[in-house]
């Protein structure tokens, strides 16, 4: 297979649910090889882009190619290749982890070896305890584990840390590195600037449902003026990422 | 394969190494796990276990001990003693052994009648001509309560029968309470455990977005709807085996039909009842409301189908509906097999019955169904 440039390919992607408009007019590039993030407040249309992006909601209007293929013609090869994440999905309770992990293989043509990947995540201490008997940050390395278990070469991460102390955090933290240091691309969603400055290639900041800026971490806090940060930000002299975000989005509350 | 291939999988190989479908075997095949994981839900919840396979065998044992066959019925009788009665027509009661006597007062007498305790109040008139009995004319239990104490009395004044009457008494099993409950809870089974199954997992899954995270793995929506009917096949060959196994050894409810035909009417009834439980669950986000749907499907037929009483009881008017609801040609058919001994093709409008409700409930479910 030729591996195409471009991992994602979103151009005009336009959603709306009833009168409320969740993407408006979206373009967003994620070349392969690099991890991706999207950031924004919530009801940006964060989770709804990703989701179109995954094959689970037909857009409105646009068209979105994930590694050179499209929803409508080649779903079934498509599914094989990705590894998703949803925002907030609970695994079966009475599942092991064990059980969990060879179901969602079982699923795939072809796969990685289970055992493989709970160690990969850190989980051979729980490999046979139930689902129901993990911690969060324990169900959220599982919940990456199925995602990786088809061995994808897309992986879309929907705030995979949102609710983690910091252990935790650091440990998806460096699964996603090893993941990305592989080759693989990475799309993810966050609400912690310090995740996508870690993490992240580049950064799309997105807002009413349309990319508002874009650049890596670097390049968008260069473009920042510390003068004109909305007061009252403590004087600093390096801006970081969470203050372009709160100066591109401004400092109203967003509730979902 | 190319060199670049072979190269590019060398790479590949180096990093993580990828297991194909054929070398997990026969485990590995999503059919087989997504079987696995309804057994293992299933066991797993102790709750469903006992709804699924105890609580049947109670309500047949509970029942079954109730209603059990006591021989002659003895009927409880009130005489009032009063003086001057003739105290030869409580002897010719005492004659008679279906009939337990009591003498009371005229107020205990009429106490004891209106709380039901005995079906009939005896006066002895002033003189051996002439007696009286109170008693409910519409309570049947009642009404032979005084044609056995009048024949008593009136036998015992020196009434001579014209007609010499002999009676040979028969107990026929087939023909018991228990006998009619048993097919009729083994439907109920049949149609409780396929719709909760399939109503519950699926909407749980649904509520905690396990269905959309199904829906994003290459799984095969078929194979995710058949491993339900899968694991449901097993599990009813053991809900049918214990129950009638109870009921066999336990009461000696008879089992008159081909087994192997009994065995077909329960698996198509249940998959029958599984198209239900799949439209019961095909829409609703939340389980309280799909345990709304699913109580709203099965009410009228707990009610209507003939489980604990005959269906006979209701009005000619409704039969004709009565008799197209799916737990009625269940209990039917089961009924015909069991009691009479029917074969499958005496029982057809029953199963036709049966696999239209089927098809029809798998059909619209699948139209309807939300995946997300």
């Amino acid at each position: 297979m030729v591996t195409p440039s471009l991992a994602l390919q979103v151009q005009a992607l336009r959603k709306s649910y009833g009168d409320v408009v969740a993407v408006a007019g979206l373009n967003l590039e994620v070349r392969a090889g690099e991890c991706f993030g999207l950031l924004g407040p919530n009801g940006a249309g964060k989770t709804t882009t990703i989701e179109i992006c995954e094959g689970l909601l037909a857009p409105d209007s646009g068209s979105v190619l994930v590694l050179g293929k499209s929803w409508e013609n080649e779903s079934q090869d498509l599914r094989e290749l990705l590894g998703i994440q949803l925002q907030d999905t609970q695994l079966a309770e009475k599942l092991t982890v064990d059980e969990t992990l060879t179901l969602f293989q079982s699923f795939y043509r072809e796969a990685r070896d289970v055992g493989e990947v709970i160690d990969l995540v850190e989980l051979g201490e729980k490999r046979y305890s139930r689902v129901g008997e993990l911690s969060g940050g324990q169900k959220q390395r599982l919940a990456v584990a199925c995602a990786m278990v088809g061995d994808p070469d897309l992986l879309f991460l929907d705030e995979p840390t949102t609710g983690l102390d910091p252990q935790s955090r650091r440990q998806l933290w460096d699964l996603i590195s090893e993941f990305r240091a592989a080759g693989k691309t990475i799309v993810l969603t966050t609400h912690y600037m310090e995740e996508a400055e870690r993490l992240c290639d580049r950064v799309a900041i997105v807002d009413h449902g349309r990319v508002i800026a874009l650049g890596s971490p670097g390049e968008l806090i260069d473009s920042v003026d510390l003068s004109h940060l909305p007061a009252p930000e403590p004087r600093k002299t390096h801006a970081t990422l969470e203050d372009v975000f709160v100066s591109l989005t401004g400092r109203t509350l967003r509730d979902e | 394969m190319s060199d670049a291939a072979l190269l590019s999988d060398a790479i590949r190989e180096d990093r993580a190494p990828r297991l194909s479908r054929s070398a997990r075997g026969f485990k590995g095949h999503p059919m087989v796990q997504l079987t696995l994981v309804r057994f293992r839900e299933f066991v797993r919840e102790p709750e469903a276990v006992f709804w699924t396979f105890v609580f049947p065998i109670l309500l047949a044992a509970g029942l079954g001990i109730a209603f059990r066959q006591k021989g002659p019925e003895q009927i409880q009788i009130g005489v009032v003693s009063s003086a001057g009665a003739d105290a030869s027509v409580v002897a010719a009661m005492r004659n008679d052994s279906t009939l337990i006597t009591k003498t009371m007062d005229d107020s205990a007498g009429a106490l004891a009648l209106r709380t039901g305790k005995i079906a009939l109040l005896v006066i002895p008139g002033a003189s051996r001509d002439s007696v009286r009995y109170v008693y409910d004319r519409g309570r049947s239990e009642a009404v032979n309560a005084r044609l056995i104490v009048d024949r008593a009395i009136q036998s015992g004044a020196g009434r001579v029968d014209v007609v010499k009457a002999g009676d040979t008494y028969v107990t026929e099993t087939g023909s018991r309470y228990i006998d009619f409950l048993l097919p009729g809870l083994l439907g109920m089974n049949l149609m409780g455990s396929s719709i909760w199954s399939l109503g519950f997992a699926i909407v749980t899954a649904r509520s905690k977005k396990l269905l959309k995270r199904l829906m994003a793995t290459p799984m095969s929506r078929s194979q995710y709807l058949l491993s339900f009917l899968a694991s449901r096949m097993f599990f009813l060959i053991v809900e049918v085996a214990t129950l009638l196994g109870f009921g066999y050894f336990a009461f000696g409810v008879p089992l008159r039909g081909s087994l192997l035909a009994l065995l077909l009417i329960a698996v198509l009834g249940a998959i029958s009842f599984g198209g239900l439980g799949l439209l019961a669950a095909s829409r609703a986000r939340t389980v309280e409301a799909a345990s709304g749907i699913m109580n709203f499907i099965m009410l009228p037929m707990w009610v209507f189908s003939g489980v604990f009483f005959s269906s006979s009881n209701f009005p000619d008017a409704v039969q004709p509906f009565i008799r197209l609801l799916p737990l009625t040609a269940v209990n039917d058919a089961l009924r015909a097999n069991m009691l009479e001994g029917a074969s499958l093709a005496a029982v057809s409008p029953q199963l036709l019955i049966i696999f239209v409700w089927g098809i029809m409930g798998f059909f619209a479910a699948l139209k309807l169904f939300r995946w997300r």
